[in-house]
Parts: C-alpha cells; structure tokens; sequence
C-alpha cells in the first residue's frame, strides 16, 4: 500500500511538473525571487536614449515640417518611447509573456474600442 | 486525508489539522493550497515555492498572482485613459470663449516636467534592482527620488493650471477646458497616488514592516508608476505637441 502510494505520489507529482513547467522564455522565479532585466547601467543608457528621443520630439514642433510628415515622426517616436518604458523599465521583455499578453489585450482592447469611437463621431473625416 | 492529519504524523510532515479543522483538503503533499491553486485538471499545485515570493504560496500558473492582478489592473486602465484621451481628442477644437490650446500650452514648461517624469521612472527602477539585490538604503533613496521628481512633476502640473485659469480657461468654461482638466487631472492624481505609495513603502521599509516578497512589493509599485510615465508619453504627443 505505501510503495503503491509512493509510486501515484511521483506520477502525480511528474505531470503537475509538466503542467507547471515552463516553457520558452517563462521565468520560473517570478516577481523578486532574483534580479532580471538590465544592469543599472544598461537601465541608464536606456534613460538617455528616452530623454533624446523627448528631446527630438520638441525640437520637432519648433522646425514647422509638413502636417503629415510631423505627425507621423511624433506618433513613431511615441509608441518607440511607449515601448522602450513598457519592454525595458517595466520588464516585459524579460518577464512571463504572459504578462506581455494580459497587458498588450487591455491596450489593443482600447485602441480598437476607441478609435471605434471616433470614427463614430467622424473624428477622421476631412473637415 | 483523515489519516495525514492524524497526531502521529511525523515531525518532518507538516501539520495539516488545522487546515481540516477549517474544511481545506490538504494535497498528497500536505500543502494548503491557496484560493486559485487548481489547474484545470482539478490539480492542486503543492509547493509553489517560486510563486508569491517568502510565502511559497501556490498558484495554478507558477506565477505571482499579485503580479498578474496587477498588469490586470494596467490593462483595464489603459481602458480608462483610452475614454479620457478619445473624449479629449473629439472635444480639443470646441475652446469657444477662451484661448485655443496652441495659444494656452507652454510647451518648454511641459516638455521640462515630461523629463522629470521619464527621470522618475529610470529612479524607480534603479529603486526595482537595488530591492533585488537586498539593498535597503539605496532602495529607499532611490525611492525617495522617485517621489521628489513626482512631486516635481505635480507642482509643475499645478502651476500650469492656475496659469491656465488666468487665462480664462476654467473646468466649466468650454468643452476643451472640461475635457483637457479631467484628462490631464485623472492623470495627476495617478501620480500622486504613486507618490502616496512610493512615501508609505520607504516608510514601511525604514521600520522593516513590508509584509512577504519586498522585492516584488517594490516592483508592484514600480509597474504601476511606469505606468503613469507611459500614459503620460502619450498625453504629451497627443495633447501637448499635436494641439490641433
């Protein structure tokens, strides 16, 4: 009875580990249990690079460039930043993509939801 | 079970009879699974040493389930901002009876607090590393930046409303003017809630009173301060540099 037990506790045990088992890119110690991402220096340079980037932005406005061709560099240069602070200061390139999923559906969910929106109201027809 | 949590249960097996004295079934391991613990095939996950940090509690996915709520909660609010940035988007040309934004905003101004919050956020996670790394002291200072460039942040936010206000624009006096204050005023609020936390969390690490995984507390606060950086990026393209 007790090496019977044994046995059902290891297969038992065998597919909980395969159900838990991580597969590519998921970090089996989650949320502090060690240091993942960037070093400091590395969170730094990135700092730097977002700090340009915000000044590109600015310098922008004051250089009077064609409608379009303004806007599109601003909106790339914002979902560059976006991404930067998402992917390197809050971890989701390093973390369980998971994460990455729960997060990015809420956006994609309010993107698509309002600019639904604002197509309702016309906001995108030539006036 | 009745039998594991009998009193002749070895030293080396944990004690499950207070957990059946509640009405929790122990697992074939003798852990007490916690709320969520079961996968889909009914299974409970015993042990879970890597999910919720000091406290081993298990959850069904191996990861932290405060974690998971709390990139939940981003997800949902990036629902909520979506609504205040849409609504300012539609309303921005209707500014009958008060200077039009291009005339208001004092982009050198904004474009000054908008390094400060970007600054805050590479403290924050300077703050993150050091709390890894067991590193108390420089977690708290780092912590405390964070909440001076916030603050900074803040103050500056204030400063540009009541300028605003002399201008003649008020919450009431048009639809630009309600729906750029509330758009850009949920956001302040946001930051100063992070303030709030940031504030109480240096505290509690002072006095050693940060309950499980402080290394994943700071990381909690440090998601949703991020955050609050990235809706601000884009508030600043959208509102700020794009005014009409």
């Amino acid at each position: 009875m007790s090496s019977e037990q044994t046995e059902l506790e290891r297969d038992i045990s065998d597919k909980v580990d395969d159900v838990v088992e991580p597969a590519h890119g998921v970090d089996e110690h989650p949320a502090g249990d060690h240091k993942h991402g960037l070093t400091d220096m590395g969170y730094v340079k990135v700092a730097l690079i977002l700090a340009l980037m915000t000044a590109m932005e600015v310098t922008l406005t004051y250089l009077h460039l064609p409608g379009k061709v303004f806007m599109t560099i601003l909106l790339v240069l914002m979902v560059a930043k976006f991404w930067t602070v998402v992917s390197y200061f809050m971890h989701l390139k390093f973390d369980n993509k998971i994460f990455t999923r729960l997060f990015y559906t809420g956006l994609l969910l309010a993107c698509f939801v309002y600019l639904a929106a604002l197509c309702t109201f016309q906001f995108f027809a030539p006036s | 079970m009745a039998d594991i949590a009998a009193p002749t249960t070895p030293a080396s097996e944990p004690d499950t009879t207070a957990a059946v004295a509640l009405g929790v079934e122990p697992d074939i391991h003798g852990m007490v699974p916690t709320p969520g613990a079961h996968d889909d095939h009914g299974l409970v996950h015993g042990g879970g040493d890597h999910a919720g940090g000091e406290h081993g509690h298990a959850t069904s996915t191996g990861l932290s389930n405060n974690k998971l709520a709390m990139w939940m909660f981003l997800g949902s609010e990036c629902l909520l901002f979506g609504g205040l940035i849409s609504t300012y988007m539609l309303y921005r040309g209707r500014h009958e009876g008060s200077p039009s934004p291009s005339q208001l905003y004092n982009i050198p101004l904004t474009s000054v607090s908008s390094f400060v919050l970007l600054m805050s956020s590479l403290t924050m996670v300077l703050a993150v590393s050091a709390a890894q790394r067991h590193d108390d002291r420089n977690t708290s200072t780092w912590l405390t930046v964070t909440a001076l460039l916030g603050a900074t942040f803040v103050g500056a936010q204030v400063f540009e409303f009541t300028e605003f206000y002399h201008e003649g624009l008020g919450f009431t006096t048009n639809l630009f003017g309600s729906s750029f204050f509330t758009l850009t005023g949920f956001h302040g609020v946001h930051v100063t809630v992070g303030i709030i936390m940031l504030m109480a969390l240096v505290g509690m690490i002072n006095r050693g009173k940060i309950p499980g995984n402080k290394a994943e507390v700071v990381e909690m606060i440090g998601l949703y301060w991020h955050f609050v950086d990235i809706v601000w990026i884009v508030i600043f393209t959208l509102v700020y540099l794009i005014p009409s």
